[in-house]
């Protein structure tokens, strides 16, 4: 917590010693990395900044994209089975928002759409296109599906502000946050109008054995299969050689 | 304490998972069953993605079946050239069944059929054993029950390319081991088990094998079938998880010989009833799990179509 002391004070000196002409926000985050490793269990980020005035700051993170299918089951003699389906190219794997107060007081509908910003916001049109009623059906079932398993957010995370000027906001991530590229993306909003906003890379990344092993799963599947019968195989002799008495 | 697995791509407790493997394995050694048909469901319920699941699950299976297969083989109980004949049935249906799960995957329907085979198959083989186990408790006291004949003849005694069974003391069709074995490959395949709790009773059954034999050459098969249902499944759909497979068998080994002591001082009938409640109980949730409206009818899946 000292390091993010340190580095919100950084923040600030940079905000409020530079030119008038420079841009109305800065932020920045604890880490850029998180390393998924053998014991990982979900991680803390903490974004930290500084704006050149009062205003709203609202803090989107979104996960890699990835194609996504919904299925919804329906009941064939007696049985739940999945019938009907939608696929989505480009989702957003993990979708957070924060902000100093609920989006709805920041800005207008309209301008929240604009930027994509908040769960409802979210871009999500299928591959086929089907009726509007269907379409909103899936996109609702996708975004509780995806808010279920802790990779969207609920309500809007707290923005907090320190002083006028100060801003930080932790973020929590999931022992089942998707590796990839992520954007975390600052916006800061005057009476409803976007004043500035700023985008910072994050990268989640399997690290150690852990990655050694999908790694090696995914570029030589065929080698990985072998290897893990020859661990089969000497893991059963040796447990048939030391009970055997 | 928790641990992440990276082909799951989940965190998990790995006291829980080493329970489970221990208990499994426990319950495995007490009743001399691959408790493939137990840990699959099991970890189902706990989050692993079922292609995960059956995939690693057969993992496992190979190196729990080279140990009590060793010790069968170190007592020559094993039939090698029946359990050759099976396994290369056993290869033509695994391979045919990692495909043919690739396929329900991408159709969405694997989760289904995955558990309509465990019911089904549970059911059976669970009534079966139930039924048996409590009319043999029955007739426990009633002395010299009316012997079965060794076996009967039928129309599976008919079919062409009929092979010698030397140490089966067998002289029949070589189709018939052949379908058999690559009926058990396709459900391991699919369902992440060795198939011995079909592979028994049908040796016994349908073969008409000596029973001294049986659970020898099926272990014998079961290590090939599940090493390449493993092979192909890393292969074909990178669903193999050696760290969760690894973590299961710690447990499990150390349950296994537990279990294998404990089951020494019961009953063999008590035993089995037990056992045929356990299945049942497996297939009851799974079948519950079926009929039972879902809380969200909608379900995610990564991919497109």
């Amino acid at each position: 917590m000292r390091r993010a002391l340190v580095l919100m004070l950084a923040a600030a000196a940079l905000v409020l010693t530079r030119p008038a002409s420079a841009q109305p926000l800065v932020a920045d985050l604890s880490d850029h990395l998180i390393a998924v490793t053998a014991g990982f269990s979900g991680t803390d980020v903490l974004l930290f900044g500084a704006t050149d005035g009062a205003g709203d700051v609202v803090v989107v993170v979104q996960g890699p994209e990835e194609r996504l299918t919904v299925r919804r089951k329906d009941r064939v003699v007696g049985i739940w089975l999945n019938q009907d389906s939608m696929s989505y190219e480009r989702v957003p794997s993990l979708y957070f928002v924060a902000s100093n107060r609920p989006l709805a007081e920041i800005a207008p509908k309209t301008g929240l759409a604009r930027h994509r910003i908040g769960v409802d916001h979210i871009l999500l049109r299928p591959v086929e296109r089907d009726t509007a009623a269907a379409e909103a059906a899936f996109a609702a079932a996708l975004i509780r599906n995806k808010q279920a398993q802790g990779l969207y957010s609920h309500a809007p995370g707290q923005v907090v502000f320190l002083g006028g000027q100060l801003f930080r906001a932790d973020v929590s991530f999931p022992a089942n946050v998707p590796t990839g590229s992520y954007s975390v993306t600052v916006y800061l909003f005057r009476e409803g109008r976007l004043v500035g906003a700023q985008s910072t890379p994050l990268v989640v990344s399997k690290i150690g054995i852990g990655a050694r092993i999908y790694d090696f799963a995914q570029q030589q599947s065929a080698l990985y299969g072998i290897a893990a019968i020859l661990m089969a195989l000497a893991a059963g002799w040796l447990a048939g050689a030391v009970f055997r008495r | 304490m928790q641990i992440y697995l990276p082909i799951a791509e989940m965190s998990a407790n790995i006291l829980l998972l080493l329970g489970m493997g221990g208990g499994v394995g426990f319950l495995s050694g007490l009743f001399g069953v691959g408790g493939g048909f137990l840990m699959t469901p099991l970890l189902i319920f706990i989050g692993v993605p079922p292609a995960v699941a059956v995939a690693t699950e057969a993992n496992q299976i190979v190196a729990s079946s080279v140990s009590g297969a060793l010790a069968h083989w170190r007592r020559g109980n094993v039939d090698l050239k029946m359990g050759v004949v099976l396994l290369i049935g056993g290869f033509v249906g695994s391979t045919g069944g990692v495909f043919l799960f690739r396929e329900l995957r991408t159709a969405g329907q694997i989760d289904l059929v995955i558990s309509l085979s465990y019911v089904l198959f549970l059911g059976i083989i669970g009534g079966l054993m139930l039924v048996e186990s409590v009319q043999a408790i029955r007739r426990r006291g009633d002395s010299a029950a009316p012997r079965r004949k060794l076996h009967q003849h039928n129309w599976l005694h008919g079919l062409p390319f009929k092979m010698r069974f030397r140490r089966s003391k067998l002289y029949i069709s070589a189709l018939l081991p052949l379908s058999i074995g690559a009926f058990v490959g396709l459900l391991a395949a699919i369902m992440g088990v060795g198939g011995g709790f079909i592979m028994v009773p049908a040796m016994i059954y349908l073969l008409g094998m000596p029973t001294s034999v049986v659970v020898g050459t099926s272990l014998f098969q079961i290590i090939f079938v599940t090493a390449n249902v493993t092979f192909m499944q890393s292969w074909q759909n990178q669903t193999v998880d050696v760290m969760l497979a690894l973590i299961l068998l710690a447990g499990g080994v150390i349950g296994a010989q537990l279990g294998s002591r404990a089951g020494a001082r019961l009953r063999g009938e008590e035993l089995r009833g037990m056992l045929a409640l356990m299945v049942l109980a497996v297939c009851g949730k799974l079948g519950f799990d079926l009929v039972a409206r879902p809380d969200d009818l909608f379900s995610l899946a990564e991919g497109g179509h």
